[in-house]
């Protein structure tokens, strides 16, 4: 037995890796295209397109189609925006949505199923249905800033955050992993003397790497990707994040090779964090069979 | 130091009593052993004791306090849980001072006490490992120096060898007892096993269905005890029980009487008049004497099973009625399966029950 297994072993690893990498191509072609397309003019892009030559750096290639994005667009203010309303919103959801994780798994309250269940019921609804309502309430909220109170918070930083900070997935994933955490070291740290705060600080949540993680990714996606919310409630270009921006290269004759040279610069971030916390996700995907 | 008196202790998982009235003293120093088979609510009571369990009715006291309402770290308590409950991302050195982080103590306070737990416990090279890196038994004995740094008044231990081998098991058991002369802490410890309750404690609780079936010193309830349940579950092998005949001789002698044994007179144990007319009476396995005078022993039958475990020799016997008797005796005796052979026991070794 274990020497039939032996003798297989090269072909089937050889097998497993030309199946891996048949996939990584697929996965590859698109963002293969986009690059070597943001490198060629529209009229080399065009009938390239129905040839190999798509995927490949021949021909007039050149940086012009990114010189002209940045004409086109306030490139850097939207990478800017999409970053920061992303990286806040992310930062938010990890803290709250982890206290709320464990106060539900950790915590005796009254009332604690029957909350959760209703967060937990929240991500069935698709964000398109209360886009609406949620506008109405945005435009009533008041604010405090150097000028007094005012009323609405269209035009800002925070009304594309706040509305996605708190939300029942994230809250959901927190629960799953906190309740496979052994019991006993909460119990252990308690009788050790730490409040319920230091329980969370010192030994929650330095276990839940992976969590953690998965959390900030997919949050970072959904965040990354805001299209219709801030289309809704940013009409100041100042405010505006990566993918409303993405309109300015259709308003006239849609520029084909500037949009490829956009969209290989707003892809770099994306790429960027996936890669750091790629290890840990897989970890987490793996450990809660909850697929991302 | 402490005492711990548990007064008219209750607990109820919705409508399932765990515990029920249960009232047990703790003097400053014991080592007490909770004792009982799964479900009797032992851990139950030693996590009320540490604060982790809500108390349903009753009061606990630790030194002459009520602490009924107080969280684990007002208790001045230390656990070491039966799966060592070590935090995994901290090293063996943040783990044994973890306490002492918590409560903010000085730095070098801190390092200082747990140098000494680590020494007590013969750990001091293992100081920098991660959990992942350490056996069984070291685990553990971080576990144990976890709860020693803090020089808490009392020290719970819930089953804490019963993931260990057996060999190891023999090693932490001797080293608790050493602890416990050392620190001269209050320990109380549960555990389903009878052998740890015998060697380690000072006084034994035995529970069952969450009530206190007795409470004594291990040779007391070897020897004297209270009931059907105490006599069966403490001693290995466990007691031979024969059904009796009771009847009375006078207020302090019953004499008792079956078909395969002699009639015997013993001592009263009911006191007074209320003499069953029925019962059982027991008899240890290691009290039980061997004699080739057959007609002349108390009981007699054929040996059916001769285990020999070196230091002695256990025999099975199967009496006139098919019941059987389990005798240990001396690993020279020369007995094998099918010999007929008479079986005695000095009178007041033996302990008579009422039929339950």
């Amino acid at each position: 037995m274990s020497t039939a297994t032996s003798d297989n072993r090269p072909a089937r690893l050889l097998a497993r890796y030309m199946v891996l990498g048949l996939i990584a191509v697929i996965f590859l072609f698109p963002l293969v295209f986009m690059l070597i397309s943001s490198l060629k003019p529209d009229r080399q892009l065009l009938s390239d397109s129905g040839s190999v030559r798509a995927f490949l750096p021949v021909g007039d290639i050149s940086l012009n189609n990114y010189v002209a994005a940045f004409e086109r667009a306030p490139v850097e203010l939207f990478i800017f925006n999409s970053v920061l309303v992303t990286g806040i919103t992310v930062l938010l959801t990890l803290v709250v949505c982890s206290l709320a994780g464990f106060a539900f798994t950790f915590l005796n309250w009254r009332g604690r199923e029957v909350l959760l269940s209703l967060i937990l019921a929240t991500f069935i609804l698709p964000f398109e249905s209360i886009a609406i309502p949620l506008l109405m309430i945005a435009t009533q909220l008041p604010w405090i800033g150097p000028d007094g109170i005012s009323q609405g918070w269209l035009n800002s930083y925070r009304i594309q955050i706040a509305p996605f900070i708190a939300d029942g997935l994230s809250i959901f994933l927190f629960v799953q992993y906190f309740k496979d955490l052994p019991k006993e070291l909460i119990e252990a740290a308690r009788a050790e003397g730490a409040s319920w705060w230091q329980v969370y600080w010192r030994v929650v949540l330095p276990l839940s790497g992976p969590v953690l993680a998965t959390a900030a990714i997919l949050k970072f996606l959904l965040m990354y990707n805001q299209y219709l919310w801030p289309l809704m409630v940013a009409q100041e270009e100042g405010y505006r994040p990566v993918m409303v921006g993405l309109q300015y290269f259709f308003l006239r004759n849609p520029a084909w090779g500037e949009i490829m040279a956009y969209l290989s610069m707003i892809t770099i971030p994306v790429l960027g964090f996936y890669l750091v916390l790629q290890k840990a996700f897989i970890a987490s995907v793996a450990s809660t069979g909850v697929k991302g | 130091m402490a005492t711990i008196q548990l007064k008219n202790l209750c607990k109820s998982f919705g409508d399932v009593e765990v515990i029920r009235n249960v009232d047990i003293e703790i003097g400053d120093g014991e080592f007490v052993v909770f004792v009982g088979p799964s479900g009797c609510g032992k851990s139950t009571l030693l996590r009320m004791i540490a604060g982790l369990e809500d108390i349903t009715s009753g009061t606990m006291e630790i030194d002459g306090a009520v602490v009924n309402e107080l969280p684990p770290r007002q208790r001045g308590v230390a656990m070491v849980f039966q799966n060592y409950a070590i935090f995994p991302h901290m090293t063996v050195r943040e783990n044994i001072g973890f306490g002492l982080t918590i409560a903010g103590t000085p730095k070098k306070e801190k390092t200082r006490k747990v140098q000494e737990a680590a020494k007590i416990l013969q750990m001091e090279h293992l100081l920098e490992r991660r959990p992942s890196q350490l056996s069984g038994g070291q685990r553990q004995r971080v576990a144990i120096g976890r709860a020693i740094v803090r020089d808490p008044a009392v020290f719970l231990f819930d089953e804490p060898l019963s993931n260990l081998d057996a060999a190891l098991r023999l090693d932490m058991r001797m080293e608790l007892t050493k602890l416990h002369k050392q620190l001269g802490a209050t320990m109380v410890y549960v555990t389903h096993d009878q052998v740890e309750a015998m060697t380690l404690a000072d006084k034994v609780v035995v529970l069952r269905d969450g009530t206190v079936q007795q409470i004594g010193a291990p040779m007391e309830l070897f020897r004297k005890p209270a009931n059907l349940f105490v006599a069966g579950f403490i001693g290995s092998p466990p007691m031979n029980f024969l059904d009796v005949e009771i009847s009375p001789v006078d207020a302090h002698t019953v004499t008792v009487r079956n078909e395969m044994l002699l009639p015997l007179k013993l001592p009263n144990p009911f006191g007074g008049e209320h003499i069953a007319a029925h019962g059982k009476l027991g008899v240890r396995p290691q009290y039980l004497r061997l004699s080739k005078d057959i007609a002349g022993s108390f009981l007699s039958g054929e040996i059916t099973i001769v285990e020999r475990l070196g230091s002695e020799t256990l025999i099975d016997v199967t009496i006139a009625d098919g019941s059987n008797v389990i005798a240990v005796i001396d690993e020279s005796e020369q007995v094998a399966p099918g010999e007929t052979v008479g079986l005695s026991f000095e009178i007041d070794r033996a302990v008579l029950f009422p039929a339950e």
